[in-house]
């Protein structure tokens, strides 16, 4: 409980600075000054209002969702690897905004939201139902090779459409990073309704990824509904991968390093790992988006690269660890 | 069947030449007409599709050999990945065309397979540590390439996604000449080393005991492979599922339990000028890159192998 505090502390001061700090240096003054008494008419006012909280909030929304979803993702496929960039999730909710800019004709980022969380619930359903075909379910290998193969696929199919269509082309690529930049608050009202819902089911997750844990037939045997359990858990990582996806664009490896620092700090027990990864990770994200605005001023690297190039060294060193096929 | 092909896709096009006319230009007997269209414009194309095929076919049937894994091709594993990041940072950043963006695909290539090696590298290289830290690799750099993209202006952006698509249009001989070299020398030690490869398909420690150094023969055979994919990716970008497709049609072809390496090439081949043709005819008069056709065939073809792959416990 303490340690948990301790990161809701880690996460107050980050959200902080990623209000304080951009591109344009506001001094904490007019800082507090614009959260407590803003005025319309002043410009440091106006860019913390529109620009900096917004981003902040989608930031910290999509950092829970992405934390939540991969701990509750690595729980359900008992798999170290798990992570809803890697697993192929964000090339599906690709494919699908493609197909709503380009045949739809949707111009705005409320459109097509939609359309981003309809490719990720079919995405998480191929990979997981590919990956889990044949006697030793979804091993680490079998589901991250699936992730890699259908994204490999799925990515022809987007790229196809896109190059026949410059115009969702522009739209497609500024997407495809993954960034929290021109996120406006509408659309992170938008988004919260399906956060809420994902934030629902994910509360019993907690005990039944426990008893999965213990492997389908000490489970099933302690009273445990093994086929109900992995639905539930299914339909959380799909409500919640699919949204954040939408908002922020592809984020590859909160999902996968949050959950494995909660992990060191609590345990095996998903009770604490879900609460501390909803927590962490937006920590996480936010840290890293700040890091992006910082490195590359007056510009901005945007999150997702930030968080690859982050996640990506605990990737390797998770594979490179003997024990790595099973939580 | 590939030199039928060969010469169809010769015939083919804008100025429609009967095949016997073909051969005769080919013999050196054609008409001023038939001689430039042939020789200028269409064979470099040709000749690139089939020897940047049959590359990426033998690169994957290597790979998928080495790794015990039908879905461990190179453009799977993130090895293409590294020559499209390459490639993107010279056309996107630098500015650059023609042939500095086949060079510096082949270095990506290379460069690329040597991190993942390296970090893949405990005490000796297992296939399934290759594969993870390859796809984790991949992650990272197609990430970086959509950095990029974002950057670019919309022009220069779109002529790197025609590249990153895996394209044949407007190649001549100078992506001709490299490609060649490089597959004479390298097919025949890919089949110098189609024994090893036989002998660590019986697990390594029967190999070992067999006398064969397993990891010298591993990063060979591995080398060989990764060669083979950036000369290919050089010349063509990164077609994709090339190099995925072409073993298992080979093995479907000459039967389940041999290597089939020349086969395996001259699947890609097929495949390859094959797409090509395709791809130029689709859309009437607007020419498709190569790669959205090869996608398009490869991707379902992809998720049915990987089902059954998983089905038969073959998948990892």
């Amino acid at each position: 409980m303490p340690g948990l505090l301790g990161a809701l502390g880690l996460l107050a001061l980050v959200t902080v600075l990623s209000v304080a700090v951009g591109a344009k240096s506001i001094s904490p003054a007019v800082l507090a000054d614009a959260l407590l008494h803003y005025r319309p008419d002043d410009a440091d006012h106006l860019v913390i209002h529109t620009l900096r909280l917004p981003r902040t909030a989608v930031g910290l929304l999509v950092g829970a969702a992405l934390g939540v979803a991969g701990a509750v993702m690595q729980g359900l496929t008992r798999n170290a690897l798990a992570d809803p960039g890697l697993l192929g999730i964000n090339a599906g909710a690709a494919l699908l905004l493609v197909i709503g800019i380009s045949v739809f004709g949707i111009t705005s980022l409320t459109g097509y939201v939609w359309f981003g969380f309809a490719g990720a619930a079919f995405t998480a359903l191929i990979v997981y139902g590919i990956g889990a075909l044949g006697r030793d379910r979804a091993t680490p290998v079998k589901l991250a090779l699936s992730g890699a193969a259908v994204s490999a696929a799925l990515a022809s199919i987007t790229t196809a459409i896109v190059l026949t269509d410059s115009d969702a082309f522009d739209r497609m690529r500024l997407w495809q990073v993954g960034s929290l930049a021109g996120r406006d608050a509408a659309l992170a009202g938008q988004a919260l309704p399906f956060l809420i819902v994902g934030a629902i089911i994910a509360i019993p997750c907690g005990r039944l990824l426990n008893a999965l844990a213990l492997g389908d037939d000490v489970a099933r045997a302690l009273g445990q509904r093994v086929g109900a359990a992995r639905a539930i858990g299914a339909l959380c990582v799909v409500v919640l991968c699919g949204t954040a996806t939408a908002l922020a664009g592809p984020v590859a490896f909160v999902g996968l390093t949050v959950p494995h620092v909660a992990r060191m700090i609590t345990g095996p027990d998903y009770r604490w790992i879900l609460p501390y990864s909803a927590v962490l990770a937006p920590a996480l994200l936010l840290a890293a988006d700040v890091l992006g605005r910082v490195v590359a001023r007056p510009g901005e690297i945007q999150v997702g690269i930030v968080t690859a190039v982050i996640g990506a060294p605990v990737f390797v060193a998770l594979v490179r660890r003997r024990d790595l096929a099973e939580l | 069947m590939a030199a039928l092909l060969f010469c169809l896709a010769l015939s083919t096009g804008a100025f429609q030449i009967p095949i016997s006319g073909v051969l005769d230009t080919l013999a050196g007997q054609g008409t001023r007409r038939d001689t430039f269209v042939i020789m200028d414009v269409r064979l470099p194309r040709v000749l690139v599709a089939l020897l940047a095929g049959a590359a990426f076919g033998l690169s994957g049937a290597l790979f998928q050999s080495l790794v015990h894994n039908p879905l461990a091709s190179p453009d799977v594993i993130g090895v293409t990945m590294g020559a499209s990041a390459a490639a993107v940072t010279c056309t996107v950043v630098l500015g650059v065309v023609g042939a500095a963006v086949s060079a510096s695909a082949f270095a990506g290539a290379l460069a690329t397979a040597a991190l993942i090696y390296v970090l893949a590298w405990r005490r000796g290289v297992s296939g399934y540590r290759l594969v993870l830290v390859g796809i984790g690799v991949g992650a990272v750099l197609s990430s970086f390439v959509s950095y990029l993209m974002s950057r670019a202006d919309v022009t220069s952006a779109q002529a790197a996604l025609v590249w990153l698509t895996g394209s044949l249009n407007a190649r001549s001989y100078e992506h001709v000449w490299p490609l060649l070299i490089g597959v004479s020398i390298l097919l025949p030690a890919a089949l110098l080393l189609a024994r090893g490869l036989r002998v660590l398909g019986f697990g390594d420690e029967t190999a070992r005991g067999l006398g064969a150094r397993v990891e010298t023969l591993r990063l060979s055979i591995l080398v060989t492979g990764v060669a083979l994919a950036a000369f290919a990716t050089a010349a063509a970008g990164p077609v994709p599922f090339v190099a995925f497709v072409a073993g298992p049609i080979a093995r479907r072809l000459v039967g389940e339990r041999t290597l089939a390496l020349v086969p395996a090439a001259l699947a890609g081949a097929v495949v390859m000028v094959a797409s090509d043709l395709v791809a130029q005819r689709l859309l009437g008069d607007r020419a498709l890159p190569v790669g959205v056709v090869t996608g398009a065939v490869g991707a379902p073809f992809l998720l049915w192998q990987l089902a059954g792959a998983n089905r038969e416990g073959r998948g990892g």
